[in-house]
C-alpha cells in the first residue's frame, strides 16, 4: 500500500509540475494575444494556428542565445537568482487542492499533493521566499539598474506582504483552520468567501499583484526606467527562467485566489451531481471549474496590465502602507464584531 | 472667451490638483472605470492587416516601382537629359549617354539615349518628382503593387535598365489598345 501512495503522488506532483509548466508556456502567449485584442490588434499568429507554437519558438531561441555572464565576483548568487525564483513558482502548487477526490480502480485518490495543516503559512513562507530570487539575481549582477530594481522589489514585496496577510486574517477567522483543504471545503456550494469578505479579497487582489510583479506595480523591471531591471544582466535560459517564473507565479497566484475566495473546485450543485452522476465525474467538472477559475484570474491579471500604467514609487508606498494596511485592519475589525455578534458564526 | 476657458477640440478638461480624499487615493473606481474601456476594445474591429496574405487596398494615385517607357513602336522616350537625376531629391538615380548610331533608330526615339540608366533603390523614397520632370514621358510609377524586393547584397538594390524599362510586348501591346 506505501508504494502505491509513492506512486500515486508521483504521478500526481508530476502533472501538477507539467500543468504548471505548460500554463506557465501558454500565459505568454496569452498574455501576448490579450494584449493585442485590447490593443484592437490581432497577435502573435504565424508559429502554428493561431500562433498556438509561439511559445515552443521563444523557448527554442532563449535556448540558442549566448549564455552571457558579467564580470562579477557572485557567479553562484548570479546562477542562483533564476534558480531560486523559479523553484519557489513551482513550489507553492505542492498544497493546492485542485479537487475534493477521485476513485480509481477503488482506491481514493486525493486530488492534492499533501495536506499540511498550515498551508496557508506554508504558501506564504514559500512567497516571501521569492523576493530573495529578484535581490539576488539583482545584487549578483553588479550593476546598477538591477541593484535599484532588486532594491524596489524587495520594499515592495515586503511592504505588500503586511497587508495580505492582514486580509488574509480576516479570512482566517471565519474558517478557524490553515488547512487549504479545509478552507476549499468550507466553500461548497456558493458559500464562496469572496461573498463574505469582499473587502479582503479587493485587498488580497491588490496585493497578489505587487507580490507577483505585475503592472501595476512592476516597478522592479520596467524598461523605460530600469532597462528590464533585475534581468538587465541575464541572457539565454537564465532569463527564460526568470520570465518563466514570472509566469508560473501568475498562475499559482491566480490559483490562490481562486481556493481561497472563489471557491476552489466548488461550483453550485456540486453535491447534487456527486449524488447522480457519481464522485468521478462530479470532481471531473470540479477541476475543470477550478482551471476556468484559474484562466479568468490569469485574464484579469493581463486585461489589467493593459489598462493601467505603473505607478510612481512613492504612489505605490502610500497605498500599500496608507491605504490597503488601514482597510486590511479595518476589515479585521469588522469581521471580529460580526462573528462574535453571530456567535462565532458569519452569517 | 478667456484663454484659460478656450477649448480648440471641446474635450479640454481643467486639470484639478484637489487633495484626493481616502477613496480616490485607493484609485479602485479609477481602475474599474478603466478596466470598462479596455475590455471595450475586446471587441472591437481588428485593425491588423495580415501582410502577405491580405493587400491593403492603394490609394489610386499609388507611386509604385518605376518604368522607362516605350513608344507605340518599342522604341525607347529617354533622351538622357538628366533632367529626372537633378530633380531628384534623394539622388538616387545616374544616367551615361550615348548618341544613337543610324542603325540604331528602331530602338531609341531620339538621337541621344541613356546607355546605363540606374536608380538606387536604397534611396528613392518613391516621390515622383523624376515622373514630374521628365519632358520624354519617359519615366513613370508603375501602379506595381510589389515593392523592392529585401536582398542582402547591396547591389541588388540598384536598378538597371534590365529591370526599368519597359518590356517590349508591352509596349506593342499598348500600341494594338490604342490602335483599337
Ligand atoms: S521617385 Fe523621387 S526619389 Fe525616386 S528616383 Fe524619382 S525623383 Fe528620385
Ligand atoms: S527619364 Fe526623362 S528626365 Fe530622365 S533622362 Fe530620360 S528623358 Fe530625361
Amino acid at each position: 500500500m506505501d508504494q502505491a501512495i509513492i506512486l500515486e503522488k508521483s504521478i500526481f506532483i508530476f502533472t501538477i509540475f507539467a500543468i504548471t509548466m505548460l500554463a506557465a508556456m501558454y500565459s505568454t502567449w496569452a498574455e501576448r494575444k490579450v494584449a493585442a485584442w485590447l490593443q484592437d490588434r490581432i497577435g502573435p499568429n504565424r508559429a502554428g494556428p493561431l500562433g498556438l507554437l509561439q511559445p515552443l519558438a521563444d523557448g527554442m531561441k532563449l535556448f540558442s542565445k549566448e549564455e552571457f555572464l558579467p564580470n562579477t565576483p557572485n557567479k553562484f548568487l548570479f546562477v542562483a537568482g533564476p534558480a531560486i525564483s523559479m523553484s519557489v513558482a513551482l513550489m507553492t502548487s505542492a498544497v493546492i487542492p485542485w479537487g475534493d477526490k477521485l476513485i480509481i480502480g477503488g482506491r481514493t485518490v486525493i486530488l492534492q499533493a499533501t495536506d499540511i495543516n498550515i498551508g496557508v503559512l506554508y504558501v506564504f513562507g514559500v512567497l516571501s521566499v521569492g523576493v530573495y530570487g529578484i535581490m539576488i539575481g539583482g545584487w549578483a549582477s553588479n550593476n546598477k539598474f538591477s541593484l535599484m530594481s532588486a532594491m524596489r522589489a524587495a520594499s515592495q514585496m515586503i511592504s505588500y506582504e503586511v497587508a495580505m496577510g492582514m486580509s488574509l486574517i480576516a479570512l482566517l477567522m471565519m474558517s478557524g483552520d490553515l488547512s487549504l483543504k479545509t478552507i476549499s471545503e468550507q466553500q461548497a456550494e456558493w458559500h464562496w468567501n469572496v461573498l463574505y469578505q469582499p473587502l479582503g479579497f479587493i485587498i488580497f487582489l491588490v496585493c497578489s499583484f505587487a507580490e507577483t510583479n505585475r503592472t501595476p506595480f512592476d516597478l522592479a523591471e520596467c524598461e523605460a526606467e530600469l532597462i528590464g531591471g533585475y534581468h538587465t544582466e541575464y541572457s539565454s535560459m537564465r532569463m527564460g527562467f526568470y520570465l518563466f517564473a514570472e509566469y508560473a507565479s501568475m498562475f499559482i497566484s491566480s490559483t490562490i485566489l481562486a481556493v481561497l475566495y472563489f471557491g476552489a473546485y466548488n461550483y453550485p450543485g456540486m453535491a447534487w451531481a456527486v449524488e447522480h452522476w457519481g464522485v468521478n465525474a462530479a470532481n471531473g467538472i470540479g477541476i475543470a471549474v477550478l482551471f476556468i477559475k484559474i484562466c479568468a484570474f490569469i485574464f484579469f491579471f493581463m486585461w489589467v496590465r493593459w489598462t493601467i500604467p505603473r505607478f510612481r514609487y512613492d504612489q505605490l508606498m502610500r497605498l500599500g502602507w496608507q491605504g490597503l494596511i488601514p482597510l486590511a485592519i479595518a476589515n479585521i475589525f469588522i469581521t471580529g464584531v460580526i462573528i462574535l455578534w453571530h456567535d462565532g458564526k458569519l452569517f | 472667451m478667456s484663454v484659460q476657458t478656450m477649448s480648440l477640440s471641446g474635450r479640454k478638461k481643467e486639470v484639478s490638483n484637489k487633495k484626493m480624499t481616502f477613496w480616490e487615493s485607493l484609485y479602485l473606481v479609477a481602475i474599474v472605470k478603466g478596466l470598462f474601456i479596455t475590455i471595450g476594445h475586446l471587441f472591437t474591429r481588428k485593425v491588423t492587416v495580415k501582410y502577405p496574405e491580405e493587400v491593403r487596398t492603394r490609394a489610386g494615385i499609388w507611386r509604385g516601382q518605376h518604368m522607362l517607357k516605350r513608344d507605340e513602336q518599342g522604341r525607347e522616350n529617354c533622351t538622357a537629359c538628366g533632367l529626372c537625376a537633378l530633380s531628384c531629391p534623394a539622388e538616387a538615380i545616374t544616367m551615361t549617354a550615348a548618341e544613337r548610331k543610324p542603325d540604331e533608330k528602331h530602338l531609341y526615339r531620339e538621337e541621344k539615349y541613356a546607355s546605363v540608366y540606374e536608380i538606387n533603390m536604397l534611396r528613392c523614397i518613391f516621390c515622383g518628382l523624376c515622373e514630374e520632370a521628365c519632358p520624354k514621358d519617359a519615366i513613370y510609377l508603375t501602379e506595381s503593387k510589389v515593392l523592392v524586393p529585401a536582398s542582402y547584397d547591396r547591389e541588388d538594390f540598384i536598378f538597371g535598365k534590365d529591370k526599368l524599362v519597359m518590356p517590349l510586348e508591352m509596349a506593342m501591346a499598348n500600341a494594338k489598345n490604342r490602335q483599337n
